[in-house]
């Protein structure tokens, strides 16, 4: 486990996600009047947008958001699981520079490939095997749950779209939904996590990357990413 | 596979509450679930009070693993089955 966002703050200083376009717009939650809520960037919405619709078309058949799958979707579904292959020389090591865009996170999520959970690393994380050391049990326990879990990471990701403007502003959750982005945020930690192999020691890598790294503009927003849910766990307790 | 003793109930107030009990569910260490949001899974799941439940978040952490319920098969399928929805990495296994 992680203590995640501990030493180093977030976003103040990081181009494509930084909150100099909007006051205040971190993504952090605070409690206000029954609820929780924070203020997104444009740019910060558009990418938790996307990584989530990312999500949700790798647990789904069918895209969580036609609106959202625009923004660089295409091409990605788990239909296109023949070309798995296609996407591996845009790992984040292999390109030269550190734009962000929705594009490279598609490409990112995708990487792993959508094929049977045991050969892809990011769908064994998020519908794991449930026995350890029994194949015919696991076989027999995903057999009956593994549809009701990948439909419910598929609702979490809904619920974060229809309640996160994609241009960004003010999010406000009730209880239900608040658990919804407590849920889809941590899929989407998991995939990226499970793609950049990162250790309980990121942060480390983090703060000695370059910025002509790519790999620290991935970091950036994965340690974004815990930073936004750690605070909605701190609000909501 | 083995069937589980219907009989036994399960029992929510403390791990050691029905020793004769032979399933558990273990959560597994991993690198990238934040330590504050295993601590609230385990509150909200189980209704384990904050103290237990950053115990056995501090027991995974540090030792790889933890118990954190036990009872029926049945009941701790239902358990790994409602952590794997909150992405935490939950196993059954037969507390020999």
């Amino acid at each position: 486990m992680t203590g995640g966002a501990g030493r180093r703050k977030p976003g103040r200083d990081e181009p494509a996600l930084g909150a100099a376009d909007e006051e205040e717009a971190t993504g952090a939650f605070r409690r206000s009047r029954g609820k929780v809520s924070a203020r997104f960037s444009a740019s910060q919405a558009v990418i938790l947008r996307n990584l989530v619709t990312q999500v949700a078309e790798l647990m789904g058949d069918a895209a969580a958001d036609p609106g959202a799958a625009d923004a660089g979707a295409a091409g990605t579904s788990p239909a296109g699981g023949g070309e798995a292959g296609r996407a591996t020389s845009q790992s984040p090591a292999g390109r030269g520079e550190p734009d962000l865009s929705p594009e490279d996170f598609a490409a990112m999520i995708g990487a792993a490939g959508p094929t049977s959970p045991p050969e892809d690393p990011v769908l064994a994380r998020l519908l794991p095997d449930a026995y350890r050391d029994d194949p015919e049990a696991a076989g027999e326990f995903r057999r009956y749950t593994e549809q009701g879990l990948r439909s419910g990471k598929v609702a979490a990701a809904q619920t974060v779209l229809a309640t996160l403007p994609a241009e960004g502003g003010q999010v406000r959750l009730g209880p239900e939904d608040a658990q919804a982005w407590l849920r889809a945020l941590n899929d989407v930690r998991l995939a990226i996590g499970t793609v950049l192999g990162v250790t309980e020691d990121y942060e480390d890598e983090l703060e000695a990357a370059s910025w002509a790294d790519p790999r620290s503009a991935y970091l950036e927003v994965y340690h974004w990413l815990g930073y936004v849910q750690d605070s909605l766990v701190r609000s909501l307790r | 596979m083995s069937v589980a003793p219907a009989e036994v109930e399960r029992e929510e107030t403390g791990l050691d509450a029905v020793p004769d009990t032979p399933w558990v569910t273990i959560v597994w260490n991993d690198p990238i679930n934040l330590m504050s949001y295993v601590t609230y899974v385990f509150q909200k799941v189980f209704g384990y009070a904050k103290p237990k439940a950053e115990k056995l978040m501090l027991d995974v952490h540090h030792r790889g693993k933890a118990v954190v319920s036990n009872g029926t098969r049945e009941a701790m399928e239902r358990d790994a089955q409602v952590l794997h929805g909150y992405g935490l990495w939950a196993t059954v296994s037969h507390d020999k």
